[in-house]
């Protein structure tokens, strides 16, 4: 029939039958999502914010606001991803014996993969860039990054990637492969539906947002750091974020080749990876590990440089052992491309392969183990104040420190004979995880928001939030720690051994507390914003020791009206201790990039761009590409790119009048 | 890509003991251009005379075009590509030594373990035992 | 620049820059453009790796010996080698602020990128008609894959040029212009540099084996 294929011509595979509406969770889910997005776009047009949003946000390329906007996606995302979670563990709480549970394993499948995929790369990616962001150039005293119009698109190629996955969630289907979408489940034979085009599409898309990231990052710390400020004068998060972003510039590329090649075999039939004509599906595992390994130390680098600030700053001391935590993250990073393979030992390589990566991986926990000394040794005889940053550094220490340690056991290949995929390796994984980088996030936060903000977060609220996790974590996965050191193994949608049910009833309980914590931490940003003017802060509201609070909260554009000149670790505690005052007059004109809303563009396009090629609307796909080639081609040809914030606005700012009108 | 730079102070910049301002980017010369060119000429013309002709045998041979790679990938990265220690502050040849250790354990690293993996399962057919 | 003495106890050690602010765009591109390139190599390190590990996956197709016609590939190659010393006069040329002999340089530079790239479409086009498809076989998918993304960057690099060339006749040789054409110089000559590694370990060691 000619109408049929006009249809497929037009909408490639898509079809009524591509929205699930016949699934009542998704259903619910979907029109829960309609009801909350339809009332924000309300609100939005009623109170007239488009036109300020557009300017003064999503064109910006203020590294300040792109910075809150990854964190604001981060959190947003970390809701969807432990929506799944909890899904998960009421799931494996009631489906024992005769019950089913109510999910699928076809639906829980993708659950799981969604899980996964979501946590590291739009909530932990998103989070720990986010802190970067903000962070890193007021530490080194820059006006912004290197790349400011860089740092702004791969902002929207991330959400475009996250935006992605949400689509799958209500038009067809997500992957059921797993995090890292392993084959031989995600070849086409095995899974011919959309999911794992959803899920390649999606992180390359966003995969080349946090390579061009972090191509920025690196550029800036090496090139932007104010004058005096030595390699070995730089704050210890900078170094961490340094090293984080190396990791990530040499990483990512080599994830963007294994997923192209697995798109290749989906779309184009060649045999990378399939299971005949000479292709190898080892090959995959091997290469998305070499991503994956040193991804958890692009994740959890910045937050041990968090943790070292938050402990030196509340301690009153300098950081102990500072040169030693510098040669430790660089040890760390490059240790992290010799122990890829411990996450396959099983995969049959053989006794010499297995021992010389075991070994490495037993060599890593070393420089980590010393960075847990330094941070001890930093308390050791400090003035320690005990609010809540602080809190979660000691949380972490304890947490972090059993998660290292069922991770050196992990590293012995022959127990890992034992252990592999089984939930002792998920809490494995969580205990680092949840104990090392989204700790080490919220303590950040939690830090870090009177700098950007000017009020401090409210601090009860931030107590019920700090335990709910705490203490949730520890219910949540202690149980899995055992049930998994019995046997039992992952991604399970069911059980038949009823006397496992207690254990998975008490880990659904911890992941409830969880839920207590993450909703004390939305009532902690709503009761703070409303009593902002009680806790309202100067610029240094810890007694800081770093650049970044040398200027107001929250900071103004840029950054500093005038260059700090750095002479000591702790530039700011250096000055602090010299009485150096910044010049009262003086000012003069500041040279700063120009807002752009090409990011966003080329970025809406790359998402039309990956939905086409999910559905095969080939002729979208080459609108939409030609479409991104065009508008990046033009927007080398505006050369007008920066302007100058006039001399008396900058005086008016600094002497916190509001900005003369048409500014 | 305009970066917003508020500071080039020669001073400060011999502080950092790096050629921190400016872009300090390396420059051909003529004369550079065609040694490398000469160079990167007979570079390729001897691998490939030799396999075409075969005069040696060919392990020789492999091991002896491999080296010449080595050695045509040195000559492009400094008549070509100008990377020197100074360049940038020596930041462009470390960045590309660290790439060249990461390329090395990507590429040696995938072929070890694959290899030991395949000698480890049973040969699905003659002659499938990879011998590189 | 001045640097005046802002502090109370300290008279020697200046806290501030009270000076102009310099304008310096750019200033940061060459190395940043440069870790980018770096970042590719990674992408290609990972090609030839897969490479390496599916070399010898015939599946029952055609192994290399029958495949590759060296004579083809050294054409090629000269080609790619002949597009690296005209780009090189192209950036002496733009490095002496001769607009039009930059231009030419790049024109010219884009024909050999040109002749390169119908070679290889010439090469790709009678191994498929040969029935040696990237689908046919595991070492074929490697092979068509690594040698395509590096025509993949040529093309894009032929792009950037015509795009260049565009520019350059719009504005002149001005700062922009000229951090763009290095950069391009720089993406240019590290395509060789890839180049060696495959008419060596593809071509040269496949026919040998």
């Amino acid at each position: 029939m000619l109408s049929d294929s006009l249809l497929k011509t037009i909408f490639g595979r898509l079809s009524f039958e591509s929205f699930p509406i016949h699934e009542p969770i998704l259903l619910v889910t979907f029109i829960g999502v309609m009801v909350g997005g339809v009332g924000v776009v309300a609100l939005i047009t009623k109170f007239r914010l488009w036109g300020w949003l557009w300017r003064d946000w999503f064109t910006s390329v203020d590294h300040k606001k792109i910075g809150i906007m990854y964190m604001i996606l981060g959190f947003i995302m970390l809701l969807r991803g432990f929506a799944d979670a909890l899904m998960m563990r009421t799931q494996q709480a009631i489906a024992f014996g005769g019950n089913p549970g109510y999910l699928p394993p076809h639906h829980y499948d993708q659950v799981f993969t969604a899980h996964g995929t979501i946590m590291i790369f739009f909530v932990a990616i998103p989070f720990v860039v986010g802190l970067i962001n903000y962070v890193m150039p007021l530490q080194i005293g820059a006006r912004d990054v290197a790349f400011p119009y860089l740092n702004n698109l791969s902002f929207w190629l991330t959400v475009a990637g996250a935006a992605l996955v949400m689509v799958s969630l209500f038009v067809g289907e997500f992957s059921r492969a797993g995090w890292l979408n392993y084959v031989p489940v995600s070849n086409l034979q095995n899974s011919p539906d959309t999911g794992p085009d959803y899920y390649l599409w999606a992180l390359q898309i966003a995969g080349v947002g946090t390579t061009l990231s972090a191509i920025n990052m690196v550029t800036t710390i090496i090139k932007m750091r104010a004058p005096g400020m030595t390699m070995m004068k730089m704050p210890i998060f900078t170094w961490t974020a340094l090293c984080s972003n190396v990791l990530a510039v040499a990483i990512f590329p080599i994830l963007t080749a294994a997923f192209a090649m697995l798109m290749l075999d989906r779309y184009v039939g060649t045999d990378f990876f399939t299971n005949d004509l000479g292709g190898n599906a080892m090959m995959y595992w091997n290469l998305v590990w070499i991503w994956g390994h040193p991804e958890v130390y692009v994740l959890v680098l910045p937050t041990f440089g968090i943790f070292s600030e938050i402990t030196s700053t509340f301690s009153g001391k300098r950081l102990f052992g500072y040169s030693s935590m510098v040669y430790a993250t660089v040890v760390i990073t490059i240790l992290a491309f010799l122990v890829w393979l411990h996450h396959f030992f099983t995969m049959g390589s053989g006794a010499s392969v297995n021992s010389f990566f075991g070994i490495a991986t037993m060599v890593i926990s070393i420089p980590t183990g010393a960075k847990i000394f330094n941070w001890l040794f930093t308390m050791y005889r400090g003035q320690i104040r005990f609010e809540l940053p602080m809190m979660w550094v000691v949380a972490f220490l304890i947490t972090f420190t059993v998660g290292g340690m069922t991770g050196v056991l992990l590293a012995v290949p022959p127990a890992d004979f034992v252990l592999h995929n089984s939930l002792f390796l998920v809490a494995h994984f969580h205990n680092v995880i949840i104990g090392g980088v989204l700790f080490g996030l919220f303590a950040g936060v939690q830090y870090w928001f009177p700098k950007a903000f000017g009020f401090r977060l409210d601090p009860f609220w931030g107590k019920v939030n700090f335990w709910g996790w705490v203490i949730g974590y520890w219910v949540a996965w202690t149980p899995i720690y055992i049930v998994g050191l019995m046997g039992t193994t992952r991604r399970m949608n069911h059980f038949d051994d009823p006397t496992l049910q207690p254990w998975f009833v008490i880990a659904a309980i911890g992941a409830a507390i969880i839920a207590v914590g993450i909703a004390a931490f939305l009532i902690q940003i709503a009761v703070s914003i409303k009593n902002r003017d009680k806790l309202r802060v100067d610029g240094d509201p810890w007694d800081g020791r770093t650049l970044e609070w040398a200027t107001t909260s929250p900071p103004p554009a840029y950054n500093f009206a005038f260059t700090p000149v750095v002479h000591e670790l702790d530039a700011w505690y250096d000055m602090k201790d010299k009485k150096a005052q910044a010049p009262k007059d003086g000012f003069r004109a500041i040279h700063m990039p120009r807002n752009t809303g090409v990011g966003v563009i080329v970025s809406a396009l790359a998402l039309v761009l990956g939905f086409a090629m999910v559905w095969y609307i080939w002729w979208l796909a080459a609108i939409s590409f030609a479409g991104l080639i065009a508008v990046s081609i033009g927007h080398t040809f505006n050369y007008d790119r920066d302007y100058y914030i006039p001399a008396e606005d900058v005086t008016r700012t600094e002497r916190g009048l509001p900005a003369a009108a048409g500014a | 890509m305009s970066g917003p730079h508020a500071h080039t102070d020669p001073v400060a910049a011999g502080h950092h003991g790096a050629g921190h301002h400016g872009d300090g980017h390396g420059h051909g010369t003529r004369r550079g251009y065609l040694i490398g060119f000469l160079l990167s000429v007979v570079l390729t013309a001897v691998p490939f005379a030799l396999v075409m002709t075969g005069i040696l045998s060919a392990p020789v041979t492999a091991v002896a075009i491999i080296l010449l790679a080595f050695v045509q990938i040195l000559v492009h990265t400094v008549f070509f590509l100008h990377v020197n220690p100074k360049a940038e502050g020596g930041w462009t040849l470390l960045a590309l030594v660290f790439t060249g250790v990461i390329v090395t354990l990507v590429i040696a690293g995938s072929l070890w373990i694959m290899f030991h993996l395949n000698s480890n399962m049973m040969p699905m057919q003659p002659g499938s035992m990879p011998g590189m | 620049m001045t640097r005046d003495a802002t502090t109370a106890e300290n008279a020697e050690l200046t806290y501030y820059e009270t000076g102009e602010d310099h304008v310096h765009a750019g200033g940061s591109t060459m190395l940043g453009f440069w870790i980018y390139l770096m970042s590719d190599a990674l992408i290609f390190a990972t090609l030839f790796a897969t490479y390496g590990v599916l070399s010898t996956s015939y599946a029952g197709g055609p192994a290399p010996r029958q495949l590759f016609e060296l004579p083809l590939v050294a054409l090629n190659t000269a080609m790619l080698l002949i597009s690296s010393i005209t780009y090189g006069m192209a950036s002496i040329a733009m490095d002496e602020n001769r607009v039009g002999a930059t231009r030419g340089w790049l024109a010219v530079t884009a024909l050999f990128g040109l002749a390169f790239l119908s070679i290889e479409l010439y090469e790709f086009g009678n191994l498929i008609r040969e029935g040696a498809t990237p689908q046919a076989s595991a070492f074929l998918s490697a092979f068509f894959t690594l040698v395509a993304t590096h025509g993949l960057h040529v093309s894009f690099g032929l792009i950037w040029i015509a795009v260049m060339l565009v520019q350059i006749g719009k504005r002149g040789l001005n700062e922009d212009n000229k951090r763009r054409l290095m950069c391009l110089g720089m993406f240019w000559h590290l395509l060789d540099v890839v180049w060696i590694g495959v008419f060596t370990f593809v071509y040269l060691l496949g026919v040998l084996r």
